[in-house]
């Protein structure tokens, strides 16, 4: 070996070794989250988990935020709106992490509000709806794809006109995700001249939903919206197979959690067919963008240890997306401080595994990329089927649209 | 008209449905006063067991409940040992830190299904899951008539049990006067966990119902509490033919509710029940 090529090595060494030592000896840059590990909304909460972890280890492998590691501090809100509110007051004056990520879902996020609000504190929302509509915290973004508060209902009662149907059933948990669902499809209904011949909430823990699907049937409505949770849309569909819900149903679905997740569409199988649902990734051609696959092969690998959702579509890459947009913003302000990064992100429009995504003033997507799906020529007990596309086709918005709608459903369902 | 017979008929399985959940915790709770509140947990837990098997091995539901039936036989036994050696032996005031004893048993089984089987719901397939029985436009789920079937069946057999048999009668005995009992040189603990290992084991067939009828998560116990105690309790304490008749009231009141009125109503129902039943017949419905 030359001498010169030899000192040259050495260097190098003893540079990236400086360099390591620096990122070892910089305490991590931490952020704070509660997630739901156990309770209702586990499931999702582990697979976004899961998604932001990817993101954590992929960025410590290219070095971390600005030089320094990243640590995830992660509690269990046990999926209960009454846990998250201690929960974040350790994160911030115990554990004193520098950002802060939402819990999964809309009822563990919405009591922290006014206190993120109050300590002028960034907070990245996870799959949340309307939790900032009364607060109006101009330091809160959503990773959910949602956008304006009525686009979800009225792009579902768009499709529903185009197909024919003129009276509108809708049949809404009771809980607040689903309400504030069920109170934009009112209002949309309304200012289209919908009559809703049917509206009934139902309680968390309804056993079996075939009396309410009866009843429901008896109004003759054709169309009929559904917000429900996911112990209750598996309950709901076997209702409706079972006891039928008329030929004048053009479309059914619109709002029903659960039919995103891997268990739920393997346990219902071909009940899912002509069902026209909102979701948020598919496996369409419309939907790769750069890194999305990449990190989908990841997510594979690691679901199976960590007993998650084998496919992962619906929060995992928002999950990893979220972690995109904090790259992205402290790269650019090169600091953390939660004003500038607040600003950078409403101000610019960030690219990610999912897509561009731009903010609002509320800190909700500028414009809705909610999907809304028609399931199609799916069989029982095959999870595998759902990696290929066709299964769920996509019919909103026009921009990564894949098909058609069939209609009405009972035709759809063949 | 329709819509109110076709209430009624639904209520009529889905309390039968109720009385096939909740006749073992009428033996643990109401003959035997143990403070079972894992009851619903145990019931989640045979329900898993039976998703087990169905899923590897392919075996129908209520025979895979039928399978389970004697190690959960066993775990009951075992479960009223511990409680006994530990909280009833004791004194007076087992029966409140029993609770708390049977809440982190709750607990406990909650979280080995989740480290077992992950949060995700989990359901059976059957050739009886999923088809209606038609009449007219009248259509009933038959799933729900396998269940009615067999919680009629199961609350008969268990209630025949009770009252014909040695051993039934020696655990109605130790219900009345476990002292008496003693005195007659019968071992009263003994006979009472053989009554809580039969109480356990009727949760295989009931846990088979519960994944039958709709899908079940690992914290699905939580939704039954409150149901299978108000059973019970309105039943009159230890009475299993009127476990079977307050279930189906509560069935049938709940489907009413659910069609006809508004589904928001329905789980007031029923403590509104209960709490009426308990205001004019204090023991409860068939209670003495």
């Amino acid at each position: 070996m030359k001498r010169r090529t030899f000192l040259g090595g050495a260097m190098a060494v003893a540079v990236v070794g400086q360099g390591s030592r620096a990122l070892a000896q910089q305490p991590p840059i931490k952020i704070g989250m509660s997630m739901p590990q156990t309770g209702g909304l586990a499931g999702g909460g582990k697979a976004s988990l899961l998604g932001i972890e990817i993101w954590r280890d992929d960025i410590n492998a290219k070095g971390g935020l600005l030089g320094r590691k990243v640590e995830l501090v992660v509690y269990d809100d046990k999926s209960s709106a009454s846990e998250t509110p201690a929960i974040y007051a350790k994160l911030v004056d115990v554990d004193k992490v520098d950002l802060l990520f939402a819990p999964y879902a809309t009822v563990p996020t919405a009591p922290i509000m006014p206190f993120v609000k109050q300590r002028g504190l960034l907070l990245m929302g996870n799959f949340s709806f309307q939790v900032n509509s009364k607060v109006g915290h101009d330091m809160w973004f959503n990773n959910a794809p949602w956008g304006p508060a009525d686009s979800w209902a009225a792009s579902f009662l768009d499709l529903a006109q185009k197909a024919g149907g003129k009276s509108m059933a809708l049949l809404t948990a009771d809980q607040e995700f689903a309400q504030n669902l069920a109170l934009t499809a009112r209002d949309v209904a309304k200012k289209r001249n919908i009559p809703v011949v049917f509206d009934q909430s139902y309680p968390p823990n309804t056993v079996e939903f075939a009396s309410i699907i009866r009843a429901l049937k008896a109004a003759k409505p054709d169309i009929v919206y559904v917000a429900s949770y996911p112990p209750d849309s598996a309950g709901i569909l076997r209702a409706v197979n079972e006891i039928g819900i008329g030929d004048d149903v053009k479309i059914f679905g619109g709002g029903m959690v659960g039919l995103q997740f891997a268990a739920v569409m393997s346990n219902l199988g071909s009940l899912l067919n002509g069902v026209v649902n909102y979701n948020t990734w598919l496996p369409e051609p419309s939907m790769y963008f750069d890194g999305t696959k990449d990190f989908f092969e990841k997510y594979t690998k690691r679901a199976v240890e960590a007993k998650v959702d084998p496919l992962g579509y619906y929060l995992a890459p928002f999950g990893y997306a979220m972690g995109q947009m904090i790259d992205a913003a402290v790269n650019s302000t090169k600091s953390l401080d939660q004003k500038g990064i607040a600003k950078y992100l409403r101000e610019n429009e960030h690219k990610t595994i999912v897509g561009p995504i731009a903010f609002s003033a509320d800190g909700e997507r500028k414009e809705t990329a909610t999907l809304q799906a028609q399931f199609r020529g799916v069989k029982d007990k095959d999870i595998e089927q759902f990696r290929s596309s066709g299964k769920q086709v996509i019919l909103f918005p026009d921009k990564l649209k894949t098909g058609n709608l069939i209609s009405p459903f009972e035709a759809a369902r063949k | 008209m329709d819509l109110l017979l076709g209430a009624v008929v639904l209520g009529v399985l889905l309390g039968c449905f109720y009385a096939a959940v909740s006749v073992g915790l009428s033996v643990s709770f109401g003959l035997l006063d143990v403070p079972h509140v894992a009851h619903p947990a145990f019931l989640v837990l045979a329900s898993y067991g039976v998703y087990q098997l169905n899923e590897s091995y392919d075996i129908d539901p209520l025979l895979a409940g039928l399978a389970i039936t004697p190690l959960f036989f066993l775990f009951g036994l075992l479960a009223y040992r511990v409680y006994y050696e530990t909280f009833e032996r004791r004194g007076s005031d087992a029966g409140v830190r029993g609770i708390a004893f049977f809440f982190g048993i709750a607990f406990i089984i909650e979280v080995l299904i989740i480290m077992q089987f992950g949060v995700d719901q989990r359901s059976v397939s059957a050739t009886y899951i999923g088809k209606s029985w038609r009449f007219g436009e009248f259509r009933i789920p038959i799933r729900q008539l396998v269940a009615f079937a067999v919680a009629l069946g199961l609350t008969v057999l268990l209630a025949v049990y009770l009252s014909k048999t040695f051993m039934g009668r020696a655990i109605r005995a130790v219900a009345q006067d476990e002292e008496a009992l003693r005195l007659m040189g019968a071992n009263p603990v003994r006979i009472k966990q053989f009554a809580f290992g039969i109480a356990t084991a009727v949760l295989g067939i009931a846990g088979a119902l519960l994944i039958i009828v709709a899908p079940v998560e690992p914290t699905l116990d939580r939704a039954y509490i409150g149901r299978t105690f108000c059973v019970v309790v309105m039943a009159g304490l230890g009475s299993i033919s009127g476990t079977l008749i307050a279930a189906i009231i509560l069935g049938v009141a709940e489907s009413i509710v659910l069609t006809m009125f508004g589904a928001s109503w329905a789980p007031a129902i029923s403590f509104a029940m209960l709490l009426g039943v308990l205001a004019v017949r204090p023991q409860g419905l068939l209670g003495r």
